[in-house]
Order: structure tokens, then C-alpha cells, then sequence
């Protein structure tokens, strides 16, 4: 038999295969070795990885510097490298964990653009991220630091809670929680759905335009008879229906006016109309 | 006019209708009816339904409306029958709200399935054609008009009413005296009080303390730290046993503490506030809402009814909205134990303009 000397002519005749063989390896090898490669240096990274299992509150030294390291990276071009602050952002010494753990936990911080209201966004970090910031900032000077979980477990007396909400809060938040607007284009946010450490941190810090609502002002029973309010609201549907966002006469005018008298006017109209 | 809808212009039955042309002059005490005046084109064609020209439109209408009546039975004892399958749990707030819900929509269903019924039952299935009701004179006839003249100048001899003068002036005099009684007694239906005292003085006195809303504990100069707001009530105000809401409605304030370099302080002024701490009445003097929406940085007080923004920074002065007036300062001071105490009552009434307010 003749041994076919494989030219480009006689190849491209007796190539009836689709697939070009180029030695002895399968044509679907190099992606195979691809994934294997991908999934092998992928898993042997979670491996080497772990996860925090154990949560301490207690700021070791190691938790403090870590904490500084993400400060230096993600704050200190707004709030100076100490913390002093700059013209961008004012000084975080005396601000606390608790200011950190609110700002930076909702998403707030790090600021998109320096302004007078902070938007939510989603959140940046990690818990451990958080509380390692949290305890660089306590580390320069004393302030607000994280409540007792009592304090935060919204167990106390929601009657009281509801009244010390309508004396001090409702005029800016809404005696529903639904938040409302304040001037120049700034807004008290909506309170449904925040957590109850976050809702004491801003009690006790008063972020950006709020008022600060320290510990000697309403205290930690107070401000957990408000928290427990708070998850009332959230917890129990309105017992009036449909509460069209808690706005009151705005969202409630709007409706009558469009739907309940359209309705009213269409249903006059078709009285006096002849019949088909 | 009558008669006038069969569209025929010169024909009339009126005495007091003359037909002139352009050149005539009217006489006197006649309605004038011009010869080129537009003829009056009647009614429109009359259209028919769809129930008068199709009998199976007319059985379909039947049916929709027995439809309609019964789903009104339906209804009415759907909502007795939800009354009794979800009744209203204490404490479940969810319960009332679907009772009220089911009972709702039952009884809508039943009264709506009747009045819609019986109007499409009168639109499709009644009588439709167009009839015309004809007026008719109101006048009544000469001899009726003449008795009735005589019958008031009868009256009138009987009586004596014109011709005893000195009886009917007393009459007419009795007549408005005696709703005079009824004035004095409904107008002490107001508040004894008066009024302008009243809206000019609060509960404020010297050395009243400034205590926390409601609970009513007093509030030391150290626990109010920069950037805070406490709402203010006087003590004695949450144990008033009568008007305690009048009281608080005027004697209601809010205590801020600004950096003191931050603070514009007029001269005579400047003793009414302790190391940056001040306190404002929380009354608007638009319409007297409470005026609480603080902002810390900007130090700019809202008032949510019409956006009138005090700057707390300037002794609260108007800087935007309808308020004619600056927010009143209550002047405080500490007293020997560290707790803030007013210094006098407000200088001037809280709250909105009146009448009397500068007298």
C-alpha cells in the first residue's frame, strides 16, 4: 500500500472529518486541562482560605491594625490619615464604633461624593471589616461604642415606645416610620426594614443633619422601647387596609381624587346616558 | 311662548306677540318677534336602542340584570357570612382588617347589584321614547286675581292691622326684642377667660425647670451635648390635672446646644442662652405647628405644614416660608444644682399672629 504523503492538497480532499487531528491528543484537551486547572487552583484556595468562625467584641491589636490598613485604603482620602479630617470630610476622633458600625454597616460610607446627605448604598465590607474599623476608630479617642444586646433586642414597651417615636422622631421620620423631606433636598430616611443596632446608632451618633439623641437624653431602655415600636410597625399589617405608603393625606388625597372621583364622575355620567 | 316646538314662527297663540318687519317701530308693552328669526329645528331624529330593535339584546339585558340582582343576594350574605366566619380577635390587628374587608365588599356587592339593576333595567328595558310635557300658562284668571286682592283688604278691615297703628308698631317691636336673650346667652357659650391674656402668658415662669416630653424629669446643662434636640415641657405640665394640651400647646420648646463660636447672638440676648445652649419655642408663628425638625449641621429649624425654616444660628429668624415672625427665645439659665431653669416667661405670645397681639 502506498503511504499517502499528507500535503495540503490531499488533506484538504481527504478531510472529511470536521475535526483537524494534530497528533494524539483529543481536540477538547486543552479545555479540559483548562477547567481542571481552574478548578483545582480555585478549590486549593478555599481550602487554604478560612472563614472567621468565632466572634469576639473584644478589639485585639490585631483587629485594630487591620482596621487602620482598611481606614488608610478606604476613608483617609476624605478623613485625613489620623482621622483629623480634611476639607472633604470631618474628623472620625470621638465618633466611635458605634458610628462606624452604623455608617459603614449601612452602606452609607465610603461616601460616593462628599455632600450633606449620605446615600445608601450597598454595603462595602464584611462584619469583621466593620468591626475592625470600628476599633481603630475607638482606638483614637473614647466614643459611642456598640449597645448591649439588650438594649437592641426590641423586647421593651411598645406603647411607650410609640409616644417617645411621635414626640421626637415622627415630625422628621413619618409617625408611620415612612420617612419625609426636609430642606434644600435633603430626606429623613424610611425606618422599615433597619436593623435595631442601626437604629440606635443613629440615635446616639446623629448622622449627618440629625440630631444627636445621646444616652442622657432618651436612655438605652428608652431608645430599645423605640426599636421595639419600630418592629411593631414592621411586623403588623395596617389595620385600616391598605396603608399606601403610611403618607397620610398626600398619598391618600391623590387616590381619592384620581380613582374615587373618576369613578364618581364616570359612574354620574353613565346614569344620564342613554342605553345603547 | 307657546306651542312654539312645532317650529312655526309667525303663528302664535299669545295676545301679546306681534310680528313686525324691519321697518315698523314696536309699540309699547309688546314682545317683539322678528320676521328672519331663527326657526326652531325641533328635536333630534329618536334613536332606538338595541333592546327595542333585537328581542335577543332585550332577553340578554333581562338576564344581566336578574344577574345583577342576584349577586346583591349574594353579596348580603356573603358579608353575614364573613361577619361570622372572621371575626375580629383582640389583640390580631389583622383580624379587624379582613373582617372590615369581607364585610365591606359584601355589602357593596349587595347594595351596588341592586342600584345597578334597576338603573340599567330602566335605561335598556323601559319605556325609551321621547315625549314632550307641555307648559302651560301660570297666570291665573282675572276674577281669581281680583278675589284675591279683595280677600287681603278684607282681612285687613277685620283685623285692624293698618288702621291700629299704635298695636302693630308694638307687635313689630316685641317681634325683634325677642331673639335678643338668645345672642347673650349663646355668645358666653365661649371660654369665661379672655382670650388675648390667655395666648399672651404660658406656663414659663422664673425659675420654672426645663423638663424631658412626656415624662417630665429635669434636664441638666451637661446632658445636652452638641448636636442635640430635647423637646422641652415646663415642670408641673405632665402632672396638670385640667388643659394640660392648651398649656402644652403653648408652652411647648425645643432646647438645642450649638458651638458657641457658631452662635450670632444679639447683645441684649446674649444672657439667654447657657454656653451655646438655647431654647425656642416650638410654635410656629404662622399657624402654630410644632416646628421640630431639626437640622445639626445646618442649624436650620422646618416646620412641616408650609416649609417656613427658622436659623437657629441667627435667634431663629425667618429664613424661608410664610412665618412673619422669628420663632419667640425662651431665656434660660442654670440654677445652683446644674439643672436649666427659665429666666422669665416668654417676652412676647408664642405662636401665630392675632388681633391683639401688639396692644
Amino acid at each position: 500500500m502506498n503511504r499517502r504523503i499528507e500535503s495540503n492538497r490531499t488533506m484538504a480532499h481527504s478531510s472529511h472529518s470536521p475535526a483537524r487531528r494534530v497528533g494524539r491528543r483529543h481536540p477538547l484537551a486543552a479545555a479540559a486541562l483548562l477547567v481542571v486547572g481552574l478548578l483545582a487552583t480555585g478549590g486549593a484556595y478555599a481550602l487554604a482560605t478560612t472563614t472567621a468562625t468565632a466572634e469576639t467584641t473584644a478589639a485585639g491589636e490585631a483587629q485594630v491594625d487591620e482596621g487602620g490598613k482598611l481606614f488608610a485604603a478606604n476613608c483617609a482620602s476624605c478623613h485625613g490619615l489620623n482621622g483629623e479630617g480634611t476639607e472633604a470630610g470631618p474628623t472620625v476622633i470621638g465618633a466611635g464604633s458605634l458610628a462606624v458600625e452604623f455608617q459603614v454597616g449601612t452602606g452609607r460610607m465610603p461616601m460616593a461624593a462628599s455632600g450633606p446627605q449620605a446615600e445608601q448604598k450597598p454595603v462595602q465590607f464584611t462584619q469583621e471589616q466593620i468591626d475592625a474599623m470600628g476599633a481603630w476608630v475607638a482606638s483614637l479617642a473614647p466614643g459611642p461604642g456598640i449597645p448591649a444586646d439588650r438594649y437592641i433586642a426590641g423586647d421593651g414597651d411598645a406603647a411607650n415606645g410609640a409616644e417617645l417615636f411621635r414626640i421626637n422622631c415622627a415630625m422628621c421620620h413619618n409617625v408611620a416610620g415612612a420617612g419625609g423631606a426636609l430642606t434644600e433636598g435633603k430626606w429623613a430616611p424610611g425606618l422599615m426594614g433597619v436593623e435595631p443596632i442601626h437604629v440606635y446608632g443613629a440615635m446616639v451618633t446623629g448622622p449627618q443633619n440629625m440630631p444627636v439623641f445621646s444616652d442622657l437624653n432618651l436612655t438605652p431602655e428608652e431608645k430599645n422601647d423605640i426599636i421595639t415600636y419600630l418592629l411593631y410597625v414592621e411586623e403588623n399589617p395596617s389595620a385600616g387596609g391598605w396603608d399606601l405608603g403610611s403618607l397620610g393625606p398626600v398619598s391618600e388625597g391623590l387616590f381619592i381624587w384620581i380613582f374615587g372621583l373618576g369613578a364618581l364622575v364616570g359612574v354620574t355620567i353613565w346614569l344620564t346616558a342613554k342605553s345603547n | 311662548m307657546s306651542d312654539a316646538h312645532d317650529g312655526h314662527g309667525g303663528e302664535t297663540a299669545g295676545k301679546a306677540v306681534a310680528q313686525l318687519d324691519d321697518h315698523q317701530a314696536p309699540a309699547p308693552a309688546v314682545a317683539v318677534v322678528r320676521a328672519d328669526r331663527i326657526e326652531n329645528p325641533g328635536f333630534p331624529p329618536e334613536r332606538l336602542r338595541v333592546t327595542d330593535l333585537d328581542p335577543k339584546k332585550e332577553k340578554q339585558a333581562e338576564r344581566t340584570i336578574s344577574l345583577l340582582f342576584f349577586l346583591s343576594i349574594i353579596g348580603s350574605v356573603l358579608a353575614v357570612a364573613a361577619y361570622i366566619l372572621f371575626p375580629i380577635e383582640e389583640g390580631d390587628f389583622g383580624t379587624v382588617r379582613i373582617n372590615n374587608m369581607l364585610l365591606g365588599v359584601g355589602i357593596t356587592l349587595g347594595l351596588l347589584g341592586i342600584g345597578i339593576g334597576a338603573v340599567h333595567w330602566s335605561k335598556a328595558l323601559m319605556h325609551g321614547h321621547e315625549e314632550v310635557e307641555e307648559r302651560h300658562p301660570t297666570r291665573g284668571s282675572d276674577e281669581s286675581r281680583e278675589r284675591a286682592v279683595e280677600i287681603f283688604s278684607e282681612a285687613n278691615k277685620e283685623s285692624g292691622f293698618t288702621r291700629r297703628t299704635l298695636m302693630r308698631n308694638t307687635m313689630i317691636g316685641a317681634l325683634i326684642a325677642t331673639p335678643i336673650p338668645a345672642i347673650a346667652l349663646f355668645r358666653d357659650l365661649a371660654p369665661a377667660e379672655d382670650p388675648v391674656a390667655l395666648l399672651k402668658h404660658t406656663m414659663w415662669d422664673t425659675g420654672v425647670r426645663l423638663t424631658r416630653d412626656p415624662s417630665g424629669t429635669p434636664i441638666k446643662a451637661s446632658d445636652v451635648t452638641i448636636g442635640s434636640a430635647f423637646h422641652v415641657i415646663p415642670e408641673g405640665l405632665a402632672e396638670l390635672e385640667s388643659h394640660r394640651l392648651e398649656e402644652k400647646a403653648k408652652a411647648a420648646v425645643l432646647l438645642m446646644r450649638l458651638p458657641v463660636d457658631e452662635l450670632n447672638e444679639r447683645e441684649d440676648r446674649a444672657s439667654w442662652s447657657y454656653d451655646g445652649i438655647v431654647a425656642y419655642s416650638k410654635i410656629c408663628t404662622h399657624v402654630g405647628c410644632p416646628v421640630a425638625l431639626y437640622e445639626q449641621q445646618t442649624h436650620h429649624l422646618l416646620c412641616p405644614c408650609h416649609q417656613s425654616q427658622f436659623d437657629v444660628a441667627n435667634h431663629c429668624e425667618v429664613i424661608f416660608g410664610p412665618a412673619a415672625r422669628p420663632l419667640p427665645q425662651l431665656p434660660i439659665t442654670v440654677d445652683d444644682e446644674g439643672y436649666l431653669v427659665a429666666q422669665s416667661d416668654f417676652t412676647e405670645p408664642v405662636g401665630p399672629s392675632f388681633w391683639e397681639r401688639a396692644l
